[in-house]
């Protein structure tokens, strides 16, 4: 019995793991900027997010996704709300191509990761500017989108093989 | 052409407003509770800032826990830098504080006189209140430069206290929550500090570069700046005492821009003394 409930426990840990990462990963905001990488930095939560919530949305719910949002904001010191806005639309993006895909392959998936973070960065950063007057340095937002771009298939991959372990080789 | 235009509105649809399994909220809603969030928080709506107050005491703390293992990896991966440049960093110590002893003498005659003729002119200001921080997030995002420390109102902190590593500034308080505080750093694309460069007493504006470095804005081509030259507070505007040390020039060889190289390592700071400062009484 106590065997049991041990196994429990864990299968529930390695279940939550991606929102757990999700959250360690806005608290902890981990870029490797201590490594003072002059073009390097890279968005790890929209990767989670996007990945996650189309392959399986279970994995994340989507008002932890919704109060991530709201600690990334109090981490990075923008205005409460806005990385919320950002990260839900990944999982509207995300929900969008879920529906829409017959036959899933992450290169597809991964194109189409490349549009969505395009038009959230966007509207995201267009909010920051437009209402809230912050300044921001493009060239840093231009190679912040190709790291994360670049990575995702690189973790896309990692998650994937987490995925056949923990909850099998179901859905999308 | 029509079913295809029809799939497309459902697959939104579905998207906004289906509930997977183990949902609680559509996207829909959320979506429209973060624009609720951003929206009152641009008009200052009071129970959103003692939202964003409680989040902040609960997010900093949890951070920093969170961050233990990261700051460890980082603070042995510094350790090691340091020691590959232990010899050549001590050589360097060495004849700098050679230097330093003799120009020590001479400084402290000048000093004394300034502080006497401040006085007279009814501009010298003494630390009013001074609190001892210590670091506990300073996460370099590549959008935003700024620190988390360990002291808020408890402590009498307030916006606007300037903050100062050993005796160089590095920010000011711009966010003070009950038990923690925020400082926007001198280097933030945001922050812009009235500044005189000396020699010379030229008035200039130092605006943060979102990098490691500053800028000097608003100032005429026609000032003989040298490269090298050192960066003070002004004193105008009366945010800050005049005459903390900040930074040195370096004349950029390639567009002549004048980039301000910090004294302080804002990647280092671990204790930081936010002070406030008033006139001395007679």
């Amino acid at each position: 019995m106590d065997k049991f409930t041990k196994a429990s426990i864990f299968n529930s840990l390695l279940r939550y793991a991606p929102i757990l990462l999700l959250f360690i990963s806005v608290l902890n905001e981990f870029d490797f900027n201590y490594l003072e990488l002059k073009y390097f930095s890279f968005n790890f939560p929209f990767i989670l997010i996007f990945y996650w919530s189309l392959k399986q949305s279970e994995a994340l719910g989507y008002g932890l996704v919704f109060i991530a949002g709201l600690f990334n904001d109090v981490v990075t010191g923008f205005p409460i709300g806005v990385s919320s806005f950002a990260y839900l639309l990944i999982c509207v993006f995300s929900a969008y191509l879920k529906n829409i895909t017959l036959r899933p392959s992450i290169v597809k998936d991964w194109i189409f990761f490349a549009v969505t973070i395009l038009v959230v960065n966007s509207l995201m950063y267009s909010i920051l500017v437009l209402f809230f007057s912050l300044h921001l340095d493009y060239n840093d937002l231009l190679v912040n989108l190709l790291f994360t771009f670049f990575l995702y298939f690189i973790f896309a991959n990692i998650f994937e093989i987490y995925k056949k372990l923990v909850f099998g080789s179901s859905n999308v | 052409m029509e079913a295809s235009r029809d799939d497309f509105i459902i697959a939104i649809r579905s998207a906004f407003l289906k509930k997977g399994n183990q949902q609680r909220f559509s996207l829909g809603v959320l979506i429209f509770f973060s624009l609720l969030f951003l929206v009152l928080g641009k008009i200052n709506f009071a129970p959103i800032d003692f939202l964003k107050i409680s989040i902040r005491e609960i997010v900093y703390r949890s951070s920093f826990i969170v961050s233990v293992p990261e700051n460890y990896i980082k603070k042995t991966y510094q350790t090691i830098n340091n020691h590959f440049t232990f010899y050549k960093d001590y050589n360097q110590v060495k004849s700098e504080i050679e230097k330093i002893k003799s120009k020590n003498t001479a400084d402290n005659f000048l000093i004394e006189e300034n502080k006497r003729l401040k006085k007279i002119i009814g501009d010298y200001l003494v630390e009013k209140e001074e609190v001892v921080a210590k670091v506990i997030i300073d996460k370099n995002s590549p959008f935003l430069r700024s620190i988390i420390i360990n002291k808020g109102s408890k402590n009498n902190i307030k916006l606007g206290m300037a903050v100062l590593d050993r005796n160089y500034l590095v920010g000011k308080v711009v966010e003070v929550n009950y038990l923690t505080s925020r400082i926007l750093l001198l280097s933030d694309l945001n922050s812009k500090i009235p500044v005189s460069i000396e020699p010379g007493g030229y008035q200039s504006i130092l605006s943060g570069t979102g990098k490691d470095n500053g800028t000097i804005q608003y100032l005429k081509e026609n000032y003989p700046v040298e490269d090298g030259s050192i960066i003070y507070t002004s004193g105008s505007g009366g945010i800050f005492k005049a005459g903390m040390p900040i930074g040195k020039i370096e004349i950029s060889k390639t567009n002549k821009e004048m980039n301000v190289n910090f004294f302080s390592d804002f990647s280092q700071l671990r204790f930081l003394k936010i002070i406030s400062f008033k006139k001395e009484a007679k």
